[in-house]
């Protein structure tokens, strides 16, 4: 039995477009996966589904009445509520209030909690009401925005990348909990790039690329590589990993405590790592566990104990980012645009960002012009960065391309030891293997590399030793053959209650 | 339905024009007002921006422009670093006070002492004055994060009852009739700042003005500090990424400011005011602001917003005695000025669709 | 020492009642995410046009119900300059600031030197008679009550509706609130023509109770405090109270001291209030953990809806 139908739904967005006569359909009681990489549309199609975006072509029908929403309200009253990977949460507010937020007729406060405590208890998704938001972990959230959705009643659950932030424990409870939901005849709009997973809890999938459907499946009988080869269209290219023996330490960090400035953040305890030349080191870990702290405390943006971080001979914990680079440190920050790069800027002067030292684009504090434009153009030819000029300005950029270009502008100043917050996230299958491709030549070439990762896969194929963060703790680095995914949950989940 | 959308790269074209644009709707707007007020609007508007310039008595107008813009683009030169870099100094007219106490006080001090070096010392103490009153709140805001936005103008009418104090005090001209003021600087010639050209209004701090906007702009477009201060406006954590330490950054722009804005006070005491009174402070630290913002926080776009408001100033004088009109209308003017800049803006970025309502 | 400590408080109440309506006002303004700088154009633009409206129909009460309007109005310049065109809000403010205090100086041009229509004490059952506590608490005009009435309602607005509830969403994270559904540019706009409104009356109780009469630029920088009141009081409502007649009574103790001939210059004393605030911010500020959680966290931040 049908319950929402989606007939040649069709969107631009100026000259691109996102959906292109998009026609498929999800059943009653089905957990129905929508697949594509990153830029195939899933977004647009499911904010359609939403009520945030309108299609230029194209009707929906749910439940065999015709359904056009104009808003998310529109949606939310006949029976849609979706779970975002971009959580809507407040976080000085409590879990209580973020609930009511999201609900369109909420009862008062107190019967709100009631039946808060019961549907959490109900699907195992422990909560307490009257916690704020901020300092609850990325995993509780994930569950207030799964409550404010189930006590709405509805018919059709969408969740939007769900498990990119959650360790496997907890998705195996997510997954407990949402064939729960399927089962009593909820329906579930899926949305992921994670083929096992789809494999594992989905009934159907439709495959997207290029805003267009390119087929239907039923994952249990596919592969994960199958599946693979419909979203992406071609076959990957997979690294080479030589095995090398590792030369004389370049980093070391002992005993690096920092104490975090924001209320929400998290403080780091003792982490005692050393990075080889040609060794890369992978930190894997769920986001918000201390990932961003330590990166801050690597680059010099944030100073710690002298001796908490060697390089080579020098102790540098109180020095700043300058002069780490001069020194041979580079870093390259997780978010691309604000952080790594300047939005506003154009590529050219993006450069002197990082490089106006190091790679000696000034004389006396002048800047040299036209050498920031030579350098900005040897990034962009080594790195294939695909963009009209170095005079567009960053933000112009896709993510995969201003992600080259930030990898590039690090990796092309020869450093000697180079960490990497989040290497390829958001970035489409080429670019991305591109990159690792990119760091492996670098280890290769004698050089240090530390690569912090949520994505399992990515670091159990380009480290060579292996470690987890979690609640601001680094558990003991150890080389990666041996490691499976069963042991990096349960690091990854570290004192957290199953 | 009218929209915004967001272009890729700023608009070049747009970035020129808005300005125009914007003093175009000034006149239109403003000539709306006079219609209102029962004045003629086509010769209200050409007593406010032709007469000054070259009008039947321009030659004396013209020399009160330069003396007037001098100021104003000596001290938004010094804010517009701060503004780039997201640094609120709204306490300019404190420091300007600040700068024309402290300088003129070491000349008064001196008195009557005829050496040449009695003028630099206090050009430099001028500085130095306006440079500590502007690091009381970035102290401030280093140390306990107070807000310099609200520092900074506090400081303002502290600088104000100070300047009162001092000239109905210490400072008061002992050889006076007990007004409070201080002696003229035009009695003592080693201290005075005289018209350096008759009927031009140049003076040493004109001068200085000019030397400033050419320093400004080769170091807003060549140097790194330049950089910086764009970079740690726009993109705060790339900033601290590229280095850039934020308190340094506080310090530099709210001292740099404080220091042009004292300068500039010292400047205007010893010359065109001439001595220390209550009435002294004539706003220039507020009307800066808005010449930094017309400016666009470009050092040339200052230049021509000061002298642009410099004009708006003389044209105001003109409308008062020949329109008889309050004083105050050139504040409407010049505050449509800013909206109607800060309004066309949006066209820089953003361009505008108009879109059919989406048909089911 | 002729001082008497209950005229003074009386008079205390009287001075903090303008900043009070006006940081109210401010406070709800900010809680939405904004901050808007032209509190003191606001204030004085609504000083005029109560005082003109009160004049020439000889009822206070019309003029502070037109003063609220006017503020209302300028303040829906800055709503549209920061909303919808996106401009920098800072820049905003100040041209508000600037735009009021000239467009007041010119309406009010022909009206300094009259007197107002008076507006008369409120009757409380005759509790004014109560030695001490009568002329302190009840021998007021009505906006005295009113502004506190005010406070009240702004408290209970924020913590037990669901109004409120998306207004401290809506500042606290634009993003999300508009993920939600909610209009997040519509629920500014109220809350800035809001803020208006209650500068306007705040201006207006100057020009009409306080004073009362009107001169050019008699706000004399009362919107800057009143700004800074809302941080004192760490975006709480009650605590507006307790700055605004702390800031009150810093002011009149001073021009008492003054009265009383103590032997300091008059201008250092005028100091006093500006440099309590400084401090006053100082400490607020310090605590970086507690103001960064009770600051709406998108103040000041501009929000563009992208679908």
């Amino acid at each position: 039995m049908t319950l929402i139908a989606l007939n040649n739904l069709t969107k631009k967005y100026g000259g691109v477009i996102a959906n292109n006569d998009i026609t498929f359909k999800v059943d009653k009681g089905e957990i129905h996966a929508l697949l594509g990489e990153n830029g195939a549309g899933k977004s647009t199609l499911v904010k359609m589904i939403y009520g945030l975006v309108q299609p230029d072509i194209g009707t929906m029908m749910l439940d065999g009445e015709s359904f056009a929403p104009t808003d998310p309200r529109a949606s939310r009253v006949r029976g849609i509520a979706m779970v975002f990977q971009h959580f809507s949460l407040f976080e000085a507010l409590s879990v209580a209030e973020n609930i009511a937020l999201g609900m369109e007729n909420p009862p008062k406060t107190d019967a709100l909690s009631n039946q808060i405590r019961d549907v959490s208890l109900k699907y195992g998704l422990m909560l307490d009401p009257n916690r704020l938001v901020g300092n609850l972990s990325v995993g509780e959230r994930q569950r207030v925005e799964i409550i404010r959705c189930l006590l709405q009643d509805p018919k059709l659950l969408i969740m939007d990348e769900p498990t990119s932030v959650l360790t496997p424990q907890e998705v195996d409870a997510l997954f407990t909990t949402l064939r729960r939901l399927r089962d009593e005849g909820t329906s579930i709009l899926y949305i992921s790039h994670k083929l096992e997973e789809i494999r594992t809890l989905c009934n159907r999938a439709t495959i997207l690329r290029h805003g267009k459907v390119i087929g239907i499946c039923i994952p249990k009988n596919e592969t994960a590589k199958s599946m693979a080869e419909m979203m992406v269209g071609s076959k990957l290219k997979t690294p080479q990993k030589t095995i090398t023996n590792f030369g004389l330490p370049l980093l070391i960090v002992k005993d690096l405590s920092l104490r975090s400035t924001d209320p929400f953040g998290t403080s780091l305890k003792d982490i005692t790592f050393t990075i080889r030349a040609g060794e890369v080191m992978g930190v894997a870990g769920v986001a918000g566990n201390g990932q961003d702290e330590l990166m801050l405390a690597l680059s010099g943006e944030v100073l710690t104990k002298a001796n908490s971080i060697q390089l080579e001979d020098n102790f540098i914990g109180q020095t700043g980012p300058v002069e780490r680079r001069l020194q041979g440190l580079l870093t390259a920050p997780e978010e691309r645009l604000g952080h790594a790069a300047a939005p506003e800027m154009n590529l050219s002067e993006n450069t002197l960002i990082s490089g106006f030292q190091r790679q000696k684009l000034g004389r006396r504090g002048f800047v040299n012009k036209l050498g920031a434009a030579a350098f900005a153009e040897k990034i962009i030819e080594k790195f294939d960065v695909r963009t009209i000029s170095v005079g567009s300005a960053a933000k112009s950029l896709s993510g995969g391309n201003l992600q080259k270009f930030v990898m590039g502008r690090e990796i092309l100043q020869d450093p000697k030891v180079f960490i990497v917050n989040q290497p390829t996230w958001g970035v489409d299958a080429a670019a991305a293997a591109f990159i690792r491709q990119a760091l492996l030549e670098l280890a290769l070439g004698g050089a240090g590399v530390l690569v912090i990762s949520q994505d399992l896969d990515e670091l159990m194929e380009i480290s060579d030793t292996f470690t987890v963060i979690s609640e601001g703790r680094l558990s003991a680095p150890r080389p990666i053959k041996g490691v499976t995914t069963e042991t990096i949950g349960l690091l990854m989940g570290g004192s957290k209650e199953i | 339905m009218i929209r915004l959308e967001p272009r890729t790269n700023p608009s070049q074209a747009m970035i020129i024009l808005t300005p125009i644009l914007a003093v175009l709707a000034t006149m239109v707007v403003g000539g709306i007002l006079f219609v209102t007020l029962g004045k003629n609007p086509f010769e209200a508007i050409r007593m406010i921006f032709w007469d000054p310039l070259l009008g039947e008595h321009a030659f004396y107008y013209r020399g009160q422009i330069l003396v007037k813009a001098a100021p104003l683009i000596m001290i938004a030169l010094g804010l517009s670093f701060g503004f780039r870099a997201g640094i609120w100094n709204i306490g300019a007219e404190g420091q300007f006070i600040m700068g024309a106490v402290i300088g003129g006080a070491t000349g008064l001090a001196l008195y009557p002492l005829n050496s040449f070096i009695v003028f630099p010392l206090m050009i430099v103490m001028g500085a130095l004055g306006g440079f500590l009153w502007a690091m009381i709140p970035a102290f401030l805001k280093i140390r306990f994060n107070a807000n310099e936005i609200l520092v900074s103008l506090m400081l303002v009418y502290v600088a104000f009852n100070f300047l009162i104090g001092m000239v109905t005090g210490p400072l008061r001209n002992p050889d006076g009739f007990n007004f409070p003021e201080s002696r003229s600087f035009q009695d003592f010639p080693a201290a005075h700042n005289p018209e350096l050209w008759a009927g031009t209004g140049i003076h040493l701090g004109v001068l200085f003005t000019l030397g400033f906007v050419i320093l400004a702009y080769i170091m807003i477009t060549r140097h790194i500090f330049g950089f910086n201060v764009r970079l740690a406006g726009q993109a705060p954590r790339a900033a601290k990424f590229a280095g850039v330490s934020p308190n340094k950054m506080i310090a530099i722009c709210l001292g740099l400011s404080g220091a042009l804005a004292g300068m500039a006070g010292l400047f205007e005491v010893t010359g065109p005011a001439g001595k220390l009174t209550t009435t002294f402070p004539l706003g220039y630290g507020f009307t800066a602001i808005i010449v930094a913002f017309l400016g666009r926080l470009h050092p040339i776009g200052i230049l021509l917003a000061g002298l642009l408001m410099a004009v708006t100033y003389v044209g105001g004088d003109i409308i008062q005695s020949q329109l008889s009109l309050p004083k105050a209308s050139i504040q409407v003017f010049q505050g449509m000025l800013l909206f109607f800049l800060l309004a066309v803006d949006v066209l820089v970025n953003f361009r505008l669709r108009i879109s059919k309502r989406n048909s089911k | 020492m002729d001082i008497s400590i209950v005229s003074l408080l009386a008079t205390l109440i009287v001075a903090a009642t303008p900043i009070l309506l006006a940081a109210t006002g401010e406070l709800i303004v900010e809680k939405s995410g904004v901050l808007n700088l032209g509190v003191e154009g606001m204030m004085i633009i609504g000083a005029i046009c109560g005082f003109i409206a009160a004049v020439n129909t000889d009822s206070p009460l019309i003029g502070f119900i037109v003063a609220a309007l006017a503020g209302a109005a300028l303040s829906l310049l800055f709503a549209v300059l920061t909303q919808y065109l996106l401009a920098n809000q800072v820049a905003s403010g100040l041209a508000l600031t600037l735009f009021g205090l000239g467009l007041s100086a010119l309406l009010g041009h022909r009206y300094s030197g009259i007197r107002p229509p008076s507006s008369p004490k409120m009757e409380w059952f005759g509790m004014a008679e109560l030695p001490v506590v009568g002329p302190i608490f009840f021998n007021h005009d009505m906006m005295v009550y009113f502004s506190i009435f005010l406070v009240l309602m702004v408290w209970v607005f924020l913590k037990f509706t669901r109004g409120g509830l998306v207004l401290r969403a809506v500042g606290e994270n634009h993003d999300a609130a508009h993920a939600l559904g909610y209009k997040v540019i519509r629920i500014r706009i109220l809350a800035i023509m809001f803020g208006g409104a209650c500068a306007g009356m705040g201006g207006a109780y100057l020009s009409l109770v306080r004073v009362p009469q009107w001169t050019e630029g008699m706000t004399a920088g009362a919107g800057w405090i009143a700004l800074a009141i809302v941080v004192f009081a760490s975006w709480k409502p009650w605590r507006l109270i307790l700055g605004a007649y702390l800031f009150g009574g810093v002011t009149i103790l001073q021009l008492n001291l003054q009265a009383n001939g103590f032997d300091m210059p008059v201008s250092y004393l005028s100091m006093a209030p500006y440099l309590v605030t400084i401090v006053v911010l100082v400490i607020m500020s310090s605590d970086r953990t507690r103001a960064s959680l009770n600051a709406p966290a998108s103040l000041g931040k501009i929000f563009h809806a992208s679908s």
